[in-house]
């Protein structure tokens, strides 16, 4: 059984309005000075057996065309066995 | 002439979309995600609603529904294809629109009745309009924003790219109040607002969305 997990976050140059929305309450609640806050997506992808070879090629394909949209998100993917 | 609505799981807009076809004078034909069959159809329109309860993003799984698939090589062959809301949404996630919608910069959903103006009528879905002609039309989203990089932004306005933009209220934050794209050849168009809203008096604020459907009918003629 393998874990593959891939992050996804808006690249930093795309406006981010719930990660401001955050950061506003996280000021309200008192927490000084935070400078910003990013929103993101994780998914935790379990899998049967080892990934390697065209499994894990595709795997890498799939977060890139279809958990991100790499127009406005970048990703990455680490494989825990 | 025939003109294909998508039906996705989800999708709420399709019935007002075949009417509005029906309306400029056209044959709506209903087409279904599940199905690689565009029934010979003259034209398609991809229509509003939550495809796949928006899950991902926005138009990411519909992009790979099995009508989708037909669909991306047809439109690349020239098959024209209006994306209205959520169906400008999949256009982008397909790549045959470059730059993609994003969450609304005020993260509400904006309901409104929105002024816009004609910005290109080259297009095979605005050939009916005036150059810079000022309309109102129903727009509706939570994700709506428009973004791409500055070049791509560029090119599309250097290349008469924008077919419409927002005036008075930019209601999601688009880079440069852009509410509609079309592609290089002029068959492929999205929009954010929803001109199929807004073809009969009794329903719509105005019928200012009626040339849209025209328009096609207009292109396919001229073309054939």
């Amino acid at each position: 059984m393998a874990r593959v997990v891939v992050d996804v976050m808006l690249k930093p140059e795309i406006l981010d309005p719930q990660g401001r929305a955050v950061q506003g309450a996280l000021g309200r609640l008192g927490l000084t000075g935070v400078a910003d806050v990013r929103q993101g997506k994780q998914f935790v992808i379990e899998v049967d057996g080892e990934l390697e070879g065209e499994r894990l090629e595709l795997m890498h394909k799939l977060a890139e065309e279809l958990l991100s949209n790499p127009v406005i998100e970048d990703y990455r993917m680490r494989v825990e066995a | 002439m025939r003109i294909g609505v998508v039906t996705f799981p989800g999708s709420l807009d399709d019935r007002d979309a075949a009417r509005a076809v029906r309306i400029a004078g056209g044959e709506p034909i209903p087409l279904w995600h599940g199905d690689d069959d565009l029934k010979s159809v003259d034209a398609v329109v991809l229509p509003g609603g939550f495809s796949y309860g928006d899950y991902l993003r926005c138009g990411a799984i519909a992009r790979f529904a099995p009508v989708m698939h037909s669909l991306v090589a047809a439109a690349e062959g020239g098959l024209p294809v209006l994306g209205i809301c959520n169906g400008f949404q999949i256009l982008c996630e397909s790549h045959l629109l470059p730059g993609a919608l994003t969450r609304n910069d005020s993260l509400h959903f904006v309901c409104r009745d929105q002024r816009l103006r004609i910005e290109d009528v080259t297009s095979m879905w605005t050939s009916d309009f005036d150059a810079g002609q000022e309309i109102v039309i129903p727009l509706k989203n939570g994700e709506g924003g428009y973004v791409a990089d500055e070049a791509t932004l560029d090119r599309l306005e250097g290349e008469g790219r924008v077919i419409a933009r927002y005036l008075e209220v930019n209601p999601n934050g688009s880079r440069r109040d852009i509410a509609g794209i079309r592609n290089e050849r002029g068959n492929v168009v999205g929009l954010m607002p929803h001109p199929e809203h807004a073809v009969e008096a009794l329903t719509g604020p105005t019928t200012d969305g009626l040339p849209f459907f025209t328009s096609i009918l207009t292109s396919l003629v001229a073309a054939a």
